[in-house]
């Protein structure tokens, strides 16, 4: 892990890299992810300074969208779609197959750190349904076969 | 040997990628030089992988293409096990009048010479010789209307922004597709990105706009490199530049940044919440400058009706729904995918026509149609034309044109349960109807499954609060699904009655 000048220097590269766009503050917050695996606390204070906005604005943003951390994630994200297209072809069953086979729920992370399961709502394969991303990894027609991939 | 192997989403999702590799590996042994062009989807995607090897300039099919079936690919062709043959003769193929999809699964996406080659950029030299007004005139009198859901007529959104004052207009593309069932802007973006560059530059000269965003869903990682790599090139070819240039940016997992006044909040750096309308955005939008806000499909059929003129694509519908539109057929049916054509199919050409019924075998027992705020339709209304006022006229909405088929397994009660939980959990919170009211109608209907029939017209005025009372058709069309549901299928709410007593 990152000690917190590193976290504040990275973050400022980051806050550099994106002067001069409009509307900066997404793409700022999807590169601070990238680069840590998830929102320090420490980042917040940092980008409100940089983009003038409070505190409570930025970490407003955070809070709002699905896809931002203010935790790390474990070393494999699961993501399984739950959506209308996919529910047809029996992504419910499968999704609880699989939370029992990793022994967790959505939104939660194996105790050893493995494996964070999360919901997703259509990833663009309903007609290859159920869908998931598996680390950034699109898979059609899965089942708990996809486990093994997140096996080490 | 050339070799086409698709790089969109559904291809690569069964295994797109490792074929690639296979077919260049096998080459190198057996000392063939291949050419591999990673191309979009045709759209039959229970054929993907499906790869394509031309030979005398035809393209011959194989799919879907398992690692076993590679080395088949380089000996006698027609007696491959996945061999469909010519590829454009392929029934699902000549069924279709691709206009917006003409190049897709066709073209190398990144290959701005085979954009040329197939059509591409005449619309925008057409524009370039156009008044501001002509433009408008010729995109209206196409009769295009917005492909994003709400149906409204694209020329007239452009004509406000076109006629107001400012000195930075932009161009919004909406590349947000949270619906279920619903992928014909991922593949359009994958599989001819420089089309929604065109049509979005052609948007800048009507209007006056210098500057274009597209704003795509996070979840769509191939659309996201492809659309980025796409931009570079076109700003190196000059196509981009000063006149009009755009970039990319990306979502952030939240559906209700689909709906406009979010969206554009969302690219400000805000939270994704709604604004109230009026202001429209077209006057006061992104950064509270005058802004067009067009779905990627509207903005893709733009330059088909420059190239071919408005009344060609006129010439195309049904009613007032006029032109073409691609069909997303999803969810247990047993030929899915992209399937583009003149409006006016009836649902039960598309369900059981075009796509073959159900993947399972079993009977159909009911279609949703336009996402998770669209209404579910039983095999009784499958005598509906595919059009606007068609399924608004029962109850229903084309949406984004995404169709979720389901069998006889299916639990509506579930299904309506479901919309009012998606509900909840995407509600951006302004307005109570929708935030307090999907969460109450997730309740309600628990009750009813434990079999509470008491509950069933607390169900119905809560549907009504929330088709009223609400600020974006989040709330407001989330009622669809759920009533439709109720209407079309009381036994499934009844059965559950039965069950607890
Ligand atoms: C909750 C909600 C989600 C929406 N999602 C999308 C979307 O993902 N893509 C889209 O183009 N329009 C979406 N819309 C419709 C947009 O608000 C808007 O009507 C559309 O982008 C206008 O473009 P068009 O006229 O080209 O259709 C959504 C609307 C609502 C209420
Ligand atoms: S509904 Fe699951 S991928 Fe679209």
């Amino acid at each position: 892990m990152l000690d917190s000048q590193d976290h504040s220097d990275r973050i400022a590269e980051i806050l550099e890299a994106h002067q001069g766009l409009e509307g900066p503050l997404l793409p700022i917050l999807h590169a601070v992810q990238e680069a840590f695996g998830y929102i320090p606390e420490a980042a917040v204070p940092q980008i409100a300074k940089a983009l003038m906005l409070s505190k409570a604005e930025v970490h407003g943003v955070v809070s709002f969208y699905h896809d931002f951390r203010s935790k790390p994630a474990g070393r494999h994200v699961l993501k399984l779609c739950r959506a209308e297209a996919c529910q047809t072809m029996g992504a419910d069953a499968v999704a609880d197959r699989i939370k029992r086979a990793l022994g967790i729920g959505w939104h939660e992370t194996t105790s050893d750190g493995r494996v964070t399961l999360e919901p997703v709502f259509c990833l663009g394969l309903c007609a290859c349904g159920p869908a998931a991303m598996v680390d950034g990894r699109l898979v059609g027609r899965v089942d708990e076969s996809v486990c093994a991939e997140v096996a080490k | 040997m050339k070799v086409f192997v698709p790089l969109d989403s559904a291809a690569v999702a069964l295994g797109a990628d490792r074929i690639a590799e296979a077919i260049v590996a096998q080459g190198a042994a057996r000392g063939v030089t291949v050419q591999v062009v990673r191309n979009g989807s045709r759209g039959m995607v229970w054929l993907e992988p499906l790869v394509e090897v031309e030979v005398d300039g035809v393209r011959h099919g194989f799919g879907p293409m398992t690692l076993a079936d590679v080395p088949g690919l380089f000996s006698d062709l027609a007696s491959h096990p996945k061999a469909i043959g010519p590829v454009e003769a392929h029934p699902w193929m000549k069924g279709q009048t691709r206009l917006t999809f003409a190049r897709v699964g066709v073209i190398d996406p990144l290959s701005l010479d085979d954009y040329r080659a197939h059509g591409g950029l005449v619309g925008l030299d057409r524009a370039r010789g156009m008044t501001r007004a002509e433009i408008v005139a010729e995109v209206t009198e196409s009769g295009l209307r917005g492909r994003g859901g709400a149906g409204f007529p694209t020329g007239i959104k452009w004509k406000t922004v076109s006629e107001a004052a400012g000195d930075q207009k932009y161009i919004v593309c909406n590349a947000d597709e949270g619906d279920s069932a619903t992928f014909a802007d991922r593949m359009l973006m994958e599989g001819d990105p420089f089309c929604l560059i065109e049509g979005m530059a052609i948007a800048g000269l009507a209007c006056g706009a210098t500057k274009g965003y597209v704003y795509i869903r996070s979840e769509y990682p191939v659309a996201i490199r492809v659309m980025e790599a796409a931009v570079r090139i076109a700003r190196e070819a000059g196509v981009l530049g000063a006149a009009f240039d755009m970039e990319i940016r990306v979502g952030a997992g939240a559906y209700v940044c689909g709906e406009e006044t979010s969206l554009l909040n969302s690219l400000e750096g805000k939270r994704g919440v709604v604004r109230a309308k009026p202001p429209l955005p077209a006057l006061q939008g992104f950064l509270g400058r005058p802004t067009v806000v067009n779905n990627v499909i509207s903005l893709a059929s733009v330059p088909v009706i420059l190239a071919k003129g408005a009344a060609f694509y006129k010439d195309f519908g049904l009613g007032r729904s006029r032109g073409t539109i691609p069909l997303q057929i999803a969810g247990n049916v047993k030929y899915g995918g992209l399937y583009e054509v003149a409006f006016g199919l009836t649902l039960g050409e598309i369900v059981n026509g075009i796509g073959g019924g159900t993947a399972s075998g079993r009977p159909v027992k009911a279609v949703q149609v336009g996402g998770p705020l669209g209404a579910w339709f039983p095999p009784a209304l499958f005598d509906t034309p595919f059009g606007y006022e068609e399924f608004g006229a029962k109850d229903g909405l084309i949406g984004h044109a995404g169709l979720t088929v389901a069998d006889d397994t299916v639990d509506m009660l579930q299904m309506a349960r479901f919309a009012m939980e998606f509900c909840a959990i995407e509600s951006c919170g302004k307005c109570t109807p929708c935030r307090i009211g999907s969460t109450r109608g997730v309740e309600t209907i628990d009750r009813l499954a434990r079999g509470d029939a008491s509950a069933l017209p607390i169900l119905t005025d809560l549907c009504n609060t929330m088709k009223f009372g609400s600020l974006c058709a989040l709330g407001g069309f989330t009622p669809y699904p759920v009533l439709s549901a109720l209407t079309h299928f009381p036994d499934d709410f009844a059965r559950q009655r039965e069950a607890a007593e």
